[in-house]
């Protein structure tokens, strides 16, 4: 717009070349800022060292039918159980209507496998550990602010708005699990 | 400020010093000369008893960082030594634990005091605005400050509020990796929260200043809600009310010095003396006391609506229950500014504060029976409050008479009834 006006009024022609070099420097600070800014962020994000923690192997051999475990994977506690051939049946019988977020429990194991459960141990509401062999479900109670999961670590009751999460996880033989 | 300075410099120095950076005379004005309104209660009192707060979080803070080590495995001990060995270490960082309590009562008498007077009203707006800044920065603080000594509280705390971020669809996780520095609460978390912890009272008290020039340009509001109207109305601030400022901190000062001395736990947790664990929650985890009503609103929504889920919606009511306190100057439709001139107000008032305190109960309780319906009625009137009922009531109620100023209404009540100007005396009926 400037420019144009220069056009017409030759005799004026400071303003036009001010305005460009105001707006050109202008625009040269913000990507200045910019760029200094983003660094300054994004030395929060997590370092080298805690994304080097990103995969474990754990032996499951000595974990016995109804028992279980709480591992640490990338800092995050992780359950590891060993379920019951009731709580198995249990979690199948489960209608999918009567779920708050759907999932049949053959999708939340490993063929094969169906004794072993594992997810990660943060309530999906706001991250507590949940306690075991509790609440209305027979699987988890989260005692922060009342959610309660089944035996298959799906949400049944309470705020939480998502089941259990399961890690990346695979079977590296029947008794070895690779997570991560 | 629209009055005139009557300030003279009483040497050749103060001239030389006048002439150059007028600071004695800035402070004359400001913290002698300020005219005050003479009817002002014990409750504008609290403002005074905050700076002095701000000032003793500060002090014993730096002294505390003198001997405190933000790492996960040291921060736990280093509390302990600070408390067993360092000289005196016990009271200081008593007075530093419990000061955040007396703090957070005094900012709570002082933000209730302002919702009662109506002190929000135009042209406080900014003020006002401004110290709903400093709360959000208190409670931000307080927050960062509560994790420091890395036990299980600590840590509990940590996780669940910085889970709220990951509440936000989309964008909530990448933004929770950046808050806490690794996938769960870890070091990087408690080295980046005590370096907030010691800036943010820095910037608090750069938006008292501010907080404190916004009060300046009008000049206080006070009991009646009528504004000054001649110089028959005020006092200057010293010494009438350094002085009576100075003796509501004594006071103020008094169960202060009974927490700090006798009872320096009983606002804490005992599960706070077991050293973070991030295998296992404590079994009944509840936030400060100060926290507790907000903390029930986050709980109260456990039922999805449309689209949000519970846990969003919980946050949304939560951020909601904060923000809503910036609108209230124009929620609040009112023309007559104080709570002690308009009856039907007085009613939802006490109500509202009931309510609070009901909540703060609720926050404290398990999640569970009763309590669950409980605090979605209490969630509710807390809103009910804000967006129905003071936009409504300034339509429909019929305020009191208001006195014709205030040194009107300060001689009603020191007249003996006999004695009392017949043109006064009508008012009073
Ligand atoms: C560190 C925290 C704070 C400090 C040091 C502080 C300081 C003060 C002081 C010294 C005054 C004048 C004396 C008085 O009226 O009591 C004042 C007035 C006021 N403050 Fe604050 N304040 C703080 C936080 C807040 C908060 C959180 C709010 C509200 C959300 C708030 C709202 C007001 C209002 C509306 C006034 C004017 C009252 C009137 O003149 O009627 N303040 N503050
Ligand atoms: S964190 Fe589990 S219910 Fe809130």
């Amino acid at each position: 717009m400037a420019t144009q006006s220069n056009l017409a009024h030759q005799d004026a022609p400071q303003p036009g070349r001010r305005d460009f070099l105001y707006i050109a420097a202008g625009a040269v600070g913000a990507v200045g800022v910019a760029g200094v800014t983003w660094p300054l962020i994004n030395q929060l994000n997590p370092d080298a060292s805690v994304l080097a923690l990103a995969s474990i192997e754990f032996d499951l051999s000595g974990i016995e039918e109804g028992q279980s475990v709480t591992i640490k994977w990338r800092g995050l506690p992780v359950f590891v159980r060993h379920r019951t051939a009731a709580e198995i049946a249990e979690a199948q019988a489960v209608p999918l209507s009567d779920l708050k977020d759907p999932e049949t429990d053959e999708q939340r194991t490993k063929p094969g496998h169906e004794q072993w459960l594992i997810m990660i141990a943060n309530c999906t509401h706001l991250g507590c550990v949940p306690v075991g062999e509790s609440g209305d479900f027979d699987g988890w109670f989260c005692p922060c602010h009342g959610s309660h999961y089944d035996s298959a670590g799906r949400i049944r009751k309470g705020p939480a708005p998502k089941n259990l999460v399961l890690p990346p996880y695979e079977f590296v033989s029947d008794t070895l699990v690779k997570i991560g | 400020m629209a009055h005139e300075s009557s300030y003279v410099p009483g040497n050749a120095v103060e001239k030389w010093i006048d002439d150059r950076l007028p600071i004695i005379r800035w402070s004359k004005e400001h913290l002698m000369d300020y005219p005050t309104p003479k009817n002002l209660n014990y409750w504008w009192t609290f403002g005074a008893i905050l700076a002095f707060m701000l000032g003793v979080q500060i002090v014993t803070g730096i002294v505390l960082a003198m001997h405190y080590t933000p790492h996960v495995s040291l921060a736990f001990d280093s509390v302990e030594h600070i408390r067993r060995d360092v000289n005196g270490g016990r009271v200081i960082q008593a007075v530093h634990t419990t000061g955040a309590s007396m703090f957070f009562a005094a900012v709570y008498i002082h933000m209730f005091r302002g919702l009662y007077f109506g002190s929000y009203k135009a042209p406080r707006e900014i003020l006002w605005i401004l110290g709903v800044i400093i709360f959000v920065l208190m409670v931000t603080t307080a927050f960062m400050g509560y994790v420091l000594p890395w036990g299980q509280m600590s840590f509990w705390a940590a996780t669940v509020i910085t889970n709220i971020v990951g509440a936000i669809p989309v964008i909530g996780n990448p933004i929770l990796e950046l808050l806490r520095g690794g996938f769960a609460v870890d070091n990087a978390t408690l080295n980046r929260f005590f370096s907030l912890h010691y800036l943010l009272p820095f910037v608090i008290a750069a938006v008292v200043a501010l907080h404190i020039w916004a009060l300046h340009v009008p000049g206080n509001s006070n009991p009646t809600g009528v504004e000054v109207k001649s110089s028959r109305d005020t006092v200057p601030f010293h010494p009438y009310y350094t002085m009576k400022d100075l003796f509501a901190i004594v006071v103020f000062c008094i169960p202060f010095a009974w927490f700090v001395f006798f009872a320096p736990d009983i606002l804490g947790h005992p599960d706070n003396y077991i050293m973070a664990n991030s295998q296992v929650t404590p079994t009944h985890i509840v936030p400060e006391w100060y926290f507790l009503p907000f903390y029930a609103i986050l709980r109260a929504i456990d039922f999805n609506i449309f689209f949000i889920d519970s846990k969003l919606g919980g946050v949304i009511f939560f951020a909601g229950a904060i923000l809503v306190l910036f609108f209230v100057p124009w929620l609040d439709t009112s023309k007559v500014r104080s709570g002690s001139f308009r009856p039907i107000f007085k009613w939802f008032y006490w109500l509202f504060v009931a309510n609070f305190v009901l909540l703060a109960y609720l926050g404290s309780a398990p999640a569970e029976g009763i309590f669950v319906l409980l605090s979605k009625i209490a969630t509710a009137y807390y809103f009910i409050y804000f967006l129905i009922v003071l936009p409504l009531l300034g339509r429909f109620e019929t305020p009191r008479e208001l006195p014709t100023s205030i040194s009107e209404s300060v001689l009603k009540h020191s007249t003996p009834v006999g004695g009392a100007d017949p043109a006064l005396a009508k008012t009073t009926h």
